[in-house]
């Protein structure tokens, strides 16, 4: 019997974070303006989330990583190519709308979906990973729905630390106010974790990585089921993008003590 | 006829706190301008009494509390189970509670326990055509939407500062106690406490007014060709301990580090603003050696006055994002602005 853990990781595709996003009016609601044709990257705190999964199967033999993404299939696919050359991972894809629009609820169903639908699944074994917040949709809801979905109620949000203890609990540092952190320790899996930055840089691209990934991902995409349609979703009245350029007075005729000054009074004043 | 419910955890000191104030005021403000409308109070935690007699003049129809040893731990397992318990027992169509880490954690769980719905980061609730009616942001402070639900029950987590705190005077409540059965699940995890591990819960201080950013330059090398990293700290700790500031960053010291390059140890991810990091309220914010691009300059979007001082003309900043551009040596801006601060 395996000893590692099934750790599946969810996370969707967002806009690369430099470019500029404008809403306009879709026969659906509210969507980005050439939505398409606009860079994707997978979302930032679920590719923390990606790395931190590899890290710990990595380090506990017969652990699998797989990662369920909803967004639309082209897409994904052009995604994974830089992804998939990171670390180890299964996709299962799904066909679906991954904008900030779409509705947390809907998404949770789908993902919980899929991950009720793996074949060998062993709740006992099983991690679900995420980011704590997309940077489309920033809600932080979707991972709480999903377990709730699988029936998982050890919950943790703002994760940046998870560790295994020597009698094989997990302890557990997340993000609560004013910059420290609660720590809480969980007896055993399931349960589901939703990353922040976690500790871990990026890993570097591996070809030979990209290329077993590859083989994998393909059809994957192939299978990919369609998301079901939206149900009591938000009424959207209005998405715009609020005025933030601002009449910037660029000095540069000051002495670093003349700036100082200035600042003192910035600072002091109300 | 909407049901209101707020919801809020018990404070050991008996008064709520400035986010929860916020939060029921607008239940409050809620209540008022719906017709036929009911708020219930509804409190986890230990004594809650204390709590519900701070605020007994909200105009609550009712009070009601879980209470017991297990619901201290802020937890997901036993929150979610108070939280669901209290929104059954009020009947509740809309909840309204501020986001903390406790509710963030766990109030969309309940939503989904209940079949409804949530809306988190919510800034503002107001009521149009006897519709309620929300604002909230997407894409990270990028864009701004309004709008409504059908669905209930409602759950909406409000932001901090978006509102005035609550004002009332005590008065005698009387509580309806809540009672919630655990299963053996809900007791698997432990809270031990809280873990200061670095210097960062030091140099957060969401309470302040001021913001200082401390960007990646400062760990260049500098016009010598050297690397300050050791000054920059001396700098950014000492306009600290002088203006009582809360420190920000703008990028990943982790990847910094895996660069090769030195790094401001009492910096981690945990100050980090923008995509990836917070968004911060502080009423002013100074950007110091941060070239302000956009993944930063999001987690800006509720600082109100911007200065920069960074030795590029053409940086983000410049370039209608902050009100005001020094284009300075931050060492010697910094240097000079300590010294006129300590007098």
């Amino acid at each position: 019997m395996s000893t590692g853990y099934q750790i599946i990781v969810c996370g969707g595709l967002v806009p690369d974070p430099l470019q500029t996003l404008e809403p306009v009016s879709a026969p659906t609601g509210p969507a980005l303006k050439n939505e398409m044709m606009l860079p994707a990257v997978l979302d930032p705190w679920a590719s923390h989330a990606l790395y931190e999964a590899a890290n710990l199967a990595k380090q506990n033999e017969g652990s699998s990583v797989r990662l369920v993404s909803m967004a639309p299939k082209a897409k994904l696919q052009q995604v994974m190519m830089t992804v998939a050359q990171k670390v180890p991972f299964e996709l299962i894809a799904i066909d679906g709308p991954s904008n900030g629009f779409t509705d947390a609820f809907d998404t949770a169903a789908a993902l919980a979906e899929a991950i009720g639908s793996i074949p060998d699944l062993d709740t006992a074994r099983l991690l679900v990973f995420g980011g704590w917040e997309s940077a489309s949709r920033s809600a932080g809801s979707t991972l709480q729905i999903v377990g709730e979905r699988l029936g998982i109620i050890n919950q943790f949000q703002g994760v940046d630390e998870l560790s295994i203890q020597p009698d094989g609990s997990f302890r557990v540092l997340e993000r609560v106010e004013g910059g420290t952190h609660q720590v809480s320790v969980c007896k055993s899996p399931p349960m589901v974790v939703g990353w922040a930055t976690g500790n871990l840089p990026e890993p570097p691209n591996n070809p030979q990585v990209g290329m077993k990934n590859m083989r994998a991902v393909m059809p994957s995409l192939q299978r990919a089921r369609q998301a079901k349609q939206a149900s009591h979703s938000f009424e959207f009245e209005s998405a715009t993008v609020p005025a933030q350029q601002r009449e910037t007075r660029i000095v540069k005729d000051m002495t670093p003590e003349q700036v100082a000054d200035d600042l003192v009074n910035w600072i002091k004043g109300e | 006829m909407e049901k209101i419910l707020f919801l809020t955890t018990a404070n050991p000191s008996g008064s709520l706190t400035k986010q929860a104030l916020e939060a029921l005021n607008l239940s409050v403000s809620l209540n008022n301008a719906l017709p036929e409308s009911e708020l219930v109070v509804g409190i986890t935690g230990p004594d809650a009494a204390k709590s519900a007699e701070s605020i007994g003049g909200c105009g609550a129809s009712r009070f009601i509390a879980v209470e017991g040893e297990e619901f201290t731990q802020p937890r997901y397992s036993t929150d979610a189970a108070a939280f669901e318990a209290l929104a059954r027992a009020a009947e509740a169509s809309i909840v309204i509670a501020p986001a903390t880490s406790r509710f963030n954690r766990a109030l969309s769980g309940v939503a989904a326990r209940l079949d409804g719905r949530t809306d988190t980061h919510v800034t503002n609730v107001e009521v149009a055509d006897e519709k309620v009616r929300i604002q909230r942001w997407l894409y990270r402070q990028r864009i701004a939407v309004t709008g409504t639900r059908n669905q209930r029950p409602w759950f909406l987590l409000i932001e901090p500062g978006v509102g005035s705190p609550f004002q009332s005077q005590p008065s005698n409540v009387e509580i309806e106690k809540i009672q919630v059965d655990l299963p053996d699940e809900c007791l698997k995890t432990t809270v031990s406490g809280e873990e200061k591990k670095s210097a960062a819960q030091d140099t957060i201080r969401p309470d302040a007014a001021l913001l200082l950013v401390a960007g990646a330059g400062w760990t260049r090398k500098q016009a010598d060709g050297e690397f300050h990293a050791q000054e920059a700290e001396r700098l950014i700790r000492g306009f600290l301990d002088a203006t009582g500031a809360s420190l920000g960053s703008s990028k990943s010291l982790v990847d910094l580090g895996g660069e090769g390059q030195p790094v401001l140890p009492f910096l981690t991810h945990m100050n980090q603003i923008g995509q990836t990091g917070s968004t911060p309220r502080h009423k002013k914010g100074l950007a110091t050696c941060c070239h302000g691009e956009e993944p930063h300059t999001v987690g800006w979007r509720f600082i109100k006055e911007r200065r920069a001082i960074n030795s590029d003309t053409n940086c983000g900043w410049a370039h209608g994002k902050a009100d005001v551009v020094y284009v300075a040596d931050a060492f010697k801006v910094l240097n000079e602005l300590n010294k006129r601060l300590a007098e």
